[in-house]
């Protein structure tokens, strides 16, 4: 009883100070496309990461781009540069901006913005056709974005 | 660093480029009617397009066989339902469509042109809002879903006699306004993934997204018959499904937004052969 209750306590401080911790997405700030600072003061996890890459629901990166560390994955996109050796050509802030942000780095950039919540020309509530409510999220949490930059700084190899 | 990325990509491309190219073929229609599928651009997209170039050519080998042969093709089948239709009386006045048109096939030549200014009316007028109008006003019957099965399969019988026929949309005088309203749309970039119709079909054409080949986006080949669902495609649809897929929220088929956008894309096309019914993934 004790231990479950402490182990409660525990999570709730946690998430707690990660959602205090956390920057929203409209007081991002970039500096030459680049955001230096986590977004939730908590280590992305690599391994998390990937799956988020891959996942056709979540960031569906290889809708776009090709990463032969996720070789796994069918159908890969050629929209955009291959991402092997992404983490030796980008600095982690800079990672971070493009993931957050990508026009932020690139002009007129065709790479979906993360981590945006406004601006939008009739955004819909995901893939149904519908009107978007004031439900409307970034494309992927904070967290999700450390997550994803941690899995990128580790393809250093072309 | 944007320098950088930029050729980086291009060294990417010139890797990929042979897989996803558009395939090298061409068509002919039951074994005499040679189909244009490729062709220089009209002065609509000379700047920004080499060749204009039906999605046909970026569909299998498999597919691209089945829209060859019109016993083979399964859209034909929609055309015969339509044939029925077209032969039908209906509505209060107790008429047929060929009542007042003939044969189907007088209707040769009218695909190639719509949608198309209606001096009358005052609007530019898509293929099924004319076949509305002679439902309603002509037949005394009752007009059909725009994108439903009657109106579709009726689509198809008409774009079939017009196969092999250059499309040929008229854009100015009063078309015009219509046009640059389709053309702003077709460069708006939509929805939360902020991406327009050009980021796909115009930007990267030829390329693999996901699963996907991309096409440059032709309507020629409207209505198309969908492996993937197994019936007719009314071009509005599509349209509803690109614009769904960009997170947003879509304009109704029928819509003036989408009427619009119909008459500049098939602009985009003029010069390709009238193709429909064909059949893509
Ligand atoms: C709709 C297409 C699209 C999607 C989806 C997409 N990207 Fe991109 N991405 C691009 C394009 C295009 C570029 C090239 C930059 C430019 O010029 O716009 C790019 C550039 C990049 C770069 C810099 C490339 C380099 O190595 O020089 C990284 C890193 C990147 N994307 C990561 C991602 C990640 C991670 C995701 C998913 C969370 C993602 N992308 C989703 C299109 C896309
Ligand atoms: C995110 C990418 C994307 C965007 C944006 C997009 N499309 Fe598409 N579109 C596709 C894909 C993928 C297909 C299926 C493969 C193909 O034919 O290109 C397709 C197919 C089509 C086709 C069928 C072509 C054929 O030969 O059967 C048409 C027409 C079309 N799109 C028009 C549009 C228009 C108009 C817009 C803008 C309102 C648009 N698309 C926006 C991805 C997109």
């Amino acid at each position: 009883m004790e231990r479950k209750l402490l182990v409660i306590l525990a999570f709730a401080a946690s998430t707690g100070a990660a959602a205090a911790a956390e920057i929203e997405p409209s007081d991002v700030s970039y500096v030459d496309g680049s955001v230096e600072s986590s977004l939730t003061g908590v280590p992305g996890d690599a391994d998390n990461g990937r799956a988020i890459v891959g996942n056709k629901g979540l960031g569906n990166c290889v809708a776009c781009h090709q990463v032969t560390d996720l070789s796994e994955v069918p159908f890969q996109g050629e929209i955009g540069p291959m991402l092997d050796g992404a983490g030796a050509r980008w600095s982690e802030a800079e990672l971070r901006g493009i993931v957050s942000n990508a026009k932020m780095m690139f002009d007129e950039s065709l790479m979906p913005s993360f981590y945006k919540t406004e601006g939008f020309i009739r955004p819909g509530k995901a893939y149904t056709g519908k009107a978007a409510d004031d439900s409307l999220g970034p494309l992927l949490e904070a967290q999700q974005i450390e997550d994803v930059v941690a899995y990128l700084t580790t393809l250093k190899e072309y | 660093m944007k320098r950088l990325t930029v050729t980086f990509t291009a060294g990417l491309m010139a890797a990929t480029l042979a897989s996803a190219d558009p395939v090298d073929d061409t068509l002919v229609l039951n074994g005499e009617t040679e189909i244009v599928t490729r062709t220089a651009p009209s002065p609509v997209v000379a700047d920004v397009l080499d060749e204009v170039i039906s999605g046909w050519h970026y569909r299998g080998t498999e597919t691209r066989a089945m829209q060859a042969d019109d016993f083979d093709n399964p859209g034909m089948i929609f055309v015969e339902k339509a044939e029925d239709v077209w032969n039908a009386s209906e509505g209060s006045e107790g008429k047929s469509c060929a009542d007042c048109h003939g044969a189907s096939e007088e209707m040769a030549g009218v695909r190639p042109v719509y949608p198309k200014w209606n001096e009358e009316a005052g609007e530019v007028r898509t293929l099924e809002m004319q076949i509305n109008d002679c439902r309603e006003d002509r037949m005394g019957a009752e007009p059909w879903k725009y994108t439903g099965g009657d109106m579709v399969n009726m689509t198809a019988l008409i774009s079939s006699v017009s196969r092999g026929m250059p499309v040929d949309v008229a854009i100015d005088g009063p078309a015009e306004s219509t046009w640059e309203q389709g053309k702003d749309l077709y460069y708006t970039r939509f929805g939360q993934l902020e991406l327009a119709c050009a980021s796909c079909h115009e930007e990267n054409n030829g390329k693999m997204i996901r699963a996907d080949h991309l096409s440059q986006g032709q309507i020629n080949g409207f209505p198309v018959y969908r492996l993937k669902n197994s019936k007719l495609n009314a071009v509005h649809s599509r349209f509803k499904g690109c614009v769904r897929d960009t997170r947003a929220e879509t304009f109704a088929p029928g819509s003036p937004e989408f009427i619009a956008l119909e008459l500049y894309v098939a602009s985009r096309g003029n010069g390709l052969s009238v193709e429909g019914p064909s059949i893509r993934n």
